[in-house]
């Protein structure tokens, strides 16, 4: 199954096995309200997109949206778990002003979806298969701003009521890397599904990480759950500064107490947080204002049906493409990096080629210009004629960039026609080499000679004709006349 | 079953109810009253019976996915104790 390895961690008493769990709390891509009909938008104007159920105001009933609800069925079909088909929700008490109801709709004891499965990708084309505990959904709270005033709270509720799926792991992640890689598999998933945007920054996923350590073999220690981390690297630095601590705690004698922890993402680590012991006390109850929610699994089977090809099988189809693990890992992560991959494919580039020109080249330059693909200049089809002209030996690798230079700039611009009306075509011809050749020995003697002592100076020959014919002759061929040219032996 | 005093004032503070030691008595006294009357539900053999949610033989309606609510924050506003622009404004609560 998993291949994985020990990734413990040394103290002064010997090793230390991390235990990871996560919850994860992803926002559901939909436009209204889990109960309420108000909008979902990020960035309107305070409690603009709030109705009279979000602000709970008395009388006030929910009525579920059937869209949520198909969004959390088909994340769990994503996620090859078991669909529930009567679930039901539960009121979960607490008091905090950006909980207008004093209480969260959401699913305790009967979720919409139970156990399941995600395999993480690791560096180096290993993979590790953890479970899925459940996923249930529930209501967001609103958003209290306290640094507006010195002496008060300022509360929009336009996020209060948004539909959130709780996706929770079973214990079963070993390292602050197979940590992260959970969390960004799921956003992967998730993203296919098209059922989050997985938009960190604008808090559309939010983790939470339970860690504790133990020493190898042993019972699971106490856990600490650290709240608030909400990138992938945050995910990683939290569990690695959070798992040396309780190390040094016990180490040093002390006992973990389990508590909530806050990740600090500006210093990068973790400090507790103060209060909330009582609040753990929810007395959560069915609620009375709903119905349990019942589903037919024929519309379970439908939604089945409309999956796209997720992430994995992707990746296992890329692989028996030709690519290598690691490029068919980076192609699959981004639903929209591998459709770019198959419409390169798709208009007749080669599939390895493809790939390394893509990974090498041109996310290089995104990265270069800061730049995503959904906004850089160079279309899939371009891109893919680029590749084609290489693979056909109709110009070099050193040409392709500069063609990819001009197509970046000039927008609308045919490869094709670029290398055809800059005359880019890679030269093929022996005459036209060998006459290039003839003319960098003419102007070189003292070098010809030095090259009988130095054979490494064939290099900077190659280097003097490829400059002589503006990057196009093919390389290859230089290289085999001017051996044979100058007697370089292979050796040399 | 019954609740002691110690469990009526742990709910109370739970609920954000102020009872003081008199009024955590006469609670307490009508709590195990009102428990002691539910209590004979215990009565019935109800093994081998899912816990029942509603008793109300209907399915959960559904709503659209459509934007149909919102767009109001003044009216909100009104019932507010206090509000600046269209913000709720409520005490300091972070620690």
């Amino acid at each position: 199954m998993s291949t994985r390895k020990a990734r413990p961690i040394n103290g002064a008493t010997g090793p230390w096995e991390i235990v990871i769990g996560m919850e994860v709390h992803a926002q559901v891509a939909s436009n209204a309200k889990l109960f309420s009909g108000a909008s979902t938008k990020f960035g309107a104007e305070p409690n603009a997109n709030v109705s009279l159920v979000d602000a709970a105001m008395p009388g006030m009933l929910p009525v579920i949206n059937r869209v949520a609800v198909e969004q959390a069925v088909r994340t769990g079909l994503g996620l090859k778990a078991q669909i529930n088909l009567s679930s039901v929700f539960d009121r979960k008490n607490y008091f905090y002003p950006d909980l207008p109801a004093g209480y969260q709709i959401s699913q305790y004891k009967q979720p919409i979806v139970g156990e399941g499965e995600l395999v993480i990708d690791l560096e180096g084309g290993d993979s590790v298969h953890v479970g899925i505990e459940r996923l249930h959904l529930e209501q967001d709270a609103g958003k209290s701003l306290h640094d507006q005033h010195p002496d008060y709270t300022y509360v929009d509720l336009n996020r209060a009521g948004v539909a959130l799926m709780e996706i929770v792991s079973k214990p079963d992640m070993r390292s602050a890397e197979e940590a992260a890689g959970f969390l960004h598999k799921l956003r992967s998933i998730l993203r296919y599904l098209g059922t989050c945007d997985g938009n960190m920054e604008e808090g559309s996923m939010r983790a939470d990480v339970n860690v504790s350590v133990r020493r190898p073999g042993e019972a699971l220690g106490t856990r600490c759950e650290i709240k608030n981390v909400n990138s992938v690297r945050f995910v990683g630095q939290a569990v690695e500064y959070e798992a040396r601590r309780q190390v040094d705690v016990i180490e040093a004698g002390g006992t973990i107490r389990q508590e909530t922890r806050l990740f600090d993402a500006r210093l990068g680590e973790t400090r507790p947080m103060r209060s909330k012991e009582e609040a753990h006390d929810y007395r959560y109850f069915p609620d009375p204002d709903l119905m349990p929610l019942v589903l037919d699994q024929a519309r379970v089977d439908e939604i089945a049906a409309t999956l796209p090809e997720l992430p994995d099988e992707k990746k296992t189809r890329f692989i028996a493409s030709g690519l290598s693990a690691y490029d068919a890992g980076v192609l699959v992560a981004e639903r929209e990096t591998a459709d770019y991959f198959e419409e390169m494919i798709a208009t007749g580039a080669e599939a390895k080629a493809s790939a390394n020109w893509l990974i090498n080249e041109y996310f290089g330059r995104l990265n270069r210009e800061g730049l995503t693909l959904a906004d850089a200049p160079v279309s899939a089809r371009a891109n893919s004629q680029i590749v084609q002209m290489v693979t056909s030996n109709l110009i070099s690798g050193k040409i392709a960039k500069d063609v990819l230079d001009i197509v970046w700039h000039e927008r609308d611009a045919d490869p094709m026609v670029v290398v055809e009306a800059r005359g880019l075509r890679q030269v093929n011809d022996e005459g036209a080499i060998i006459t290039a050749i003839e003319a960098v020995i003419a102007a070189n003697p003292q070098k010809v000679e030095e090259l009988k002592a130095k054979p490494k100076l064939a290099g900077w020959f190659v280097g003097q004709v490829m400059k002589q014919t503006g990057g196009k002759a093919n390389p290859q061929s230089v290289n085999a006349i001017l051996k044979k040219r100058l007697d370089i032996s292979d050796e040399g | 079953m019954s609740v002691d005093k110690d469990t009526v004032k742990r709910i109370a503070r739970l609920a954000r109810l102020a009872l003081d030691e008199e009024q955590a008595g006469h609670m307490q006294t009508e709590l195990n009253a009102i428990l002691a009357w539910v209590q004979q539900l215990d009565e019935v053999d109800v093994s081998g019976v899912a816990p029942l949610t509603s008793v109300v033989e209907q399915r959960l309606k559904m709503r659209d996915d459509v934007v149909t609510d919102g767009g109001y924050p003044e009216d909100l506003m009104k019932n507010a104790p206090l509000s600046e622009g269209t913000f709720f404004v409520v005490p300091k609560v972070v620690e």
